[in-house]
Formats: C-alpha cells, structure tokens, sequence
C-alpha cells in the first residue's frame, strides 16, 4: 500500500499551509494600514497664538451636551492655577474639554491651550475595543455606544491622548464620557460644534480637514515667525481631526511630540495578524511534529515490549517445563 | 446784462465742474464720512450689544488698519498690497459687508472648496471683531476682558453657570477629578 502521509508530505504541507497564511494575513493588514481616514471629514484648527483663555468653550459644551453642574462658574479662571495630582486639569467626566494656561519662559505672555477628543483618522480607542462600542463617523467625528459598553476601559488605556474617562458615578451601567463632535446635535446637520461656535476668537476654525490643513499651511506661510512650521494633529498618530498650530514648540504646551506618526493600531497589527494563525494551525502542526518526532521511541518502545512478552513467553515455558 | 450772464454761467460751470470732479479728487474715505458710535448687535445673545465708539479710535488707529484695503487708502499690509495696492474705497465698508456672521455653515464652507479662492481663511464677523480689538487693546493696553466691553446677559450668566446660575458652594455633583 502506497503510503498518503510520510514525514516529508506532512512537514511539506504544514510548511506551505503557514507561508500561504502569513501571506494572506500581510495582505490584509497592509489594506487596513493604508486607511487614511474619509476625505470629506470635517476637522477643527486650533490656534493657540488666538485663544486668551476665556472658557467661553467649556461653557458652550457644558450647556451643549447636558454635562453636570461645574465646581467654579465658567468665568472662573482661577481654574487655570489648579493642580490635580501635580497636573494641568484633564477631561473627566463632567467636562468633554477644558483649557489649560501655559507659562512659556520665551513669551511675554501665557498660552492658552483648549483639549478634548482629537478625533482620530484610525482611532486607537476603536480598534482597542472588542465589542465595536466605537465608529468614526464619515463626518469624522469619533462617536461611543454606551448599550453595548462593557466598561472594560481598554479605550482608556489605547488613547494615546488620554481622552476617555469612565463615568466612575455608574459604574454598573458603565460609561465612556469623551467628546462626540456634537455629532448628534450639530456635526451629522453640518453644523460645527458648540464650542466652535462660542469662541470669540476664532481660534478655533471649522471646515473641512482638508480644508483646515490648508489653512492652517497659509497661516504659517503668511506671517513668518509667528508660528512653528508643524500643523500637530496632521500625520499625529495617523492623523486627527483636531490640529493644532503653536508659536512654541508643541511639548511645551502639553502636546506630546513623541506619539508615532501612524495608527496606534499599526505597532501591534502584525503581532494581531499572527493570532489567528497561531492559534488555528500552532496546534496541530506542532501536535503532527512531536508525533513523527517520537514515532521512532513509540517503535523502539513496542519492539522491545513485543521482546519481554516473547522472553516473558519463554520464561514460562522453561518454567513450565 | 452781459456781465451779468457771463458771471451765471461760469458759476454754472463751476458748479457743475465742482460736482463731476468731486469724486476724483476725494479718492479715499474721510473718517468724518463715518457715523460717530456704531452699534454692534448682530450677535447679542450671551453678550449685550456693544455701542463702539467709532470717533474715538480713529485717533488710535488709521482707517486701512481696521478696514484692511476698502477706504481707498493704501493697505498697510504689505501681503494684502500684493494685490489690493491702489483700489478705490468699495461701496460699503462695514465689517459684515465681508466677514459673514455666520462663518461655519455649510453652503459657505462648500464655498472655499474653490481651488482659485485665495481668501479661504477670512474670518467670521465675531472672529475678526475680537481679532481686531483684542488684538489692538493687547498692544494699546486697552480693556481685555470679556465684559470690560459687553454686559454679560441673563442667557449668558446661564451658560456661563455665574451670577444668578453660579453653582452652590459644596453641593457641586462633579468636583474636577484628576
């Protein structure tokens, strides 16, 4: 009989059967990884050389998206002397966004700097969440599905920018509370969000990403020295919705300059693309190699039992006789 | 009675001369031709309307240095001459003759999609009002605050969460975490 499986036709197979995996999964993901957002999205420019400081913006999203009641009135700006565990005050809960003032040693006067979701091209929040909780909208906002939530709070630990937080005041029920873009109420009607439109100074600017990316390079290109040549948010982890544009460099109005310039989810897709493979063909590839590995001892072992038996066998027949 | 005719017409003439050369030889605004206070009120909601007293800071600063290129003087900024160097003064200068009051809606948005339109960052009306006099009141040391130049209403002391909506001392439900 002619032998189906030999050792060389299995190890063959298991061979060609990981390469051609590999070679698919590679595929696929360098699909994924050219994904550079929707190009009709919409975005925000935001230019800290504009903004004094007036928190006209955390106000317009407080009354915009029904958040709790303050600690201090929105025209408190003793806020900005506040240290929370020896840091600038963050978005928690009870506020989508807050402003945070910069003493820059170089300036004659402090900057002041407005935070909230950036609004990822490829979020990291969404691609860290295991039950789809997250969609960026083509309108390019990064909106959040509180029903089917299991407030795991991954998204809070993938954001590079630290944005989410949790509702830790129900956590039974949990909550994600980070900005939506006012997608709800504004940016799915094309209109631009609350705190867009409160702002006095049009330091912050409305239109779409494209559109904000050129005006902001024209803002650099026209007035010489006003501004660093870098649009922060522009390539920023794969790039954002919101940009940024500074007359200091970007680390020391709390912007971190070290985050990569693609996708968070780009440093561990390769590592994600093996899973899969790994945990389906691993096994019995590796269960196939130990079996022929040891055929040889299993062999060895059954012939010399056969040899006992066959002495055990003549040991009883002299005993016999 | 000759005389007289001669001196009717040349009146007449002059007159006449005096009226049709008026406009050429007054090329660029007076800021006489201006009214003294203007009322700013197109956005009155959070804040009241602010009576600016247009006379007084003509002394502060010249007509194109607020007005950009539509006095008919010449353009202090050197970019805006590169086309803008000798224009007539335009029909209206107002602010909201250029800058739209409501600068993010979409039909306008669309509008600078156009790959020849240079102007694809001009600000909205309530932008280029705080630009220009924040900005100025920066250098001049002129008032900064927001309401150094307009009353805050009662819609705005609610959005603000102040005066009368001020939250309650130790009652507040979202204490600034972190």
């Amino acid at each position: 009989m002619k032998k189906l499986f030999n050792r060389r036709n299995f190890l063959k197979g298991g061979l060609a059967t990981t390469a051609a995996a590999a070679v698919l999964k590679n595929s696929d993901s360098k699909a994924a990884g050219d994904f550079t957002g929707y190009p009709e999205g919409m975005g925000v420019l935001v230019d800290l050389t504009r903004c004094v400081g007036c928190r006209s913006c955390e106000a317009a999203c407080n009354e915009e998206q029904g958040l709790p009641e303050p600690a201090k009135p929105f025209n408190d700006l003793s806020v900005f002397d506040e240290l929370h565990h020896g840091q600038k005050r963050r978005t928690n809960e009870a506020a989508y966004t807050v402003v945070n003032r910069y003493d820059v040693p170089e300036l004659d006067h402090p900057l002041f700097k407005k935070f909230q979701c950036n609004h990822c091209n490829e979020p990291a929040c969404l691609t860290s969440c295991f039950v789809n909780a997250y969609t960026k909208t083509p309108e390019g906002a990064v909106i959040y599905n509180a029903k089917v939530c299991v407030g795991c709070r991954t998204c809070m630990i993938a954001c590079p920018f630290y944005v989410p937080t949790f509702k830790y005041s129900s956590a039974f029920k949990p909550q994600i509370m980070k900005c939506i873009f006012c997608y709800d109420t504004r940016l799915k009607n094309g209109d631009a969000p609350a705190c867009v439109e409160a702002c006095p100074q049009e330091a912050l600017t409305f239109g779409r990403r494209t559109d904000c990316i050129d005006m902001g390079r024209q803002r650099i290109r026209e007035t010489p020295g006003k501004y660093v040549d870098h649009i922060y948010g522009e390539h920023e982890v794969g790039g954002t919705a919101w940009m940024y544009l500074s007359s200091v460099p970007f680390d020391k109005v709390g912007l971190n300059t070290h985050v990569p310039k693609e996708p968070i989810i780009n440093s561990v897709k390769d590592f994600l693309a093996m899973v899969p493979m790994v945990l389906t063909i691993w096994p019995g590839l590796f269960v196939g190699f130990h079996l022929l590995a040891t055929r040889k001892d299993r062999v060895i072992e059954m012939e010399k039992e056969k040899e006992l038996a066959k002495q055990n066998e003549i040991d009883e027949k002299e005993e016999q006789v | 009675m000759q005389t007289r005719k001669k001196i009717i017409r040349t009146a007449f003439a002059l007159t006449i001369g005096t009226i049709l050369t008026a406009p050429i030889l007054s090329w660029s605004m007076d800021p006489s031709d201006a009214p003294d206070t203007v009322t700013i009120d197109t956005m009155s909601k959070i804040y009241g309307a602010v009576e600016f007293d247009h006379a007084m800071h003509v002394d502060y600063a010249s007509c194109q240095e607020c007005h950009h290129h539509t006095t008919g003087d010449i353009v202090a900024d050197p970019n805006c001459a590169r086309c803008h160097h000798n224009q007539d003064e335009n029909d209206v200068v107002s602010c909201s003759e250029c800058h739209m009051a409501d600068r993010f809606n979409e039909e306008y948005l669309k509008t600078l999609e156009d790959p020849k339109l240079y102007h694809i960052d001009k600000p909205g009306l309530k932008g280029a009002y705080h630009l220009n006099c924040v900005g100025c009141h920066q250098i001049t040391s002129g008032p900064t605050g927001c309401v150094e130049c307009h009353t805050m209403t009662e819609a705005g002391e609610k959005m603000f969460r102040t005066g009368a909506f001020a939250p309650a001392k130790g009652t507040s439900s979202s204490d600034q975490k972190h």
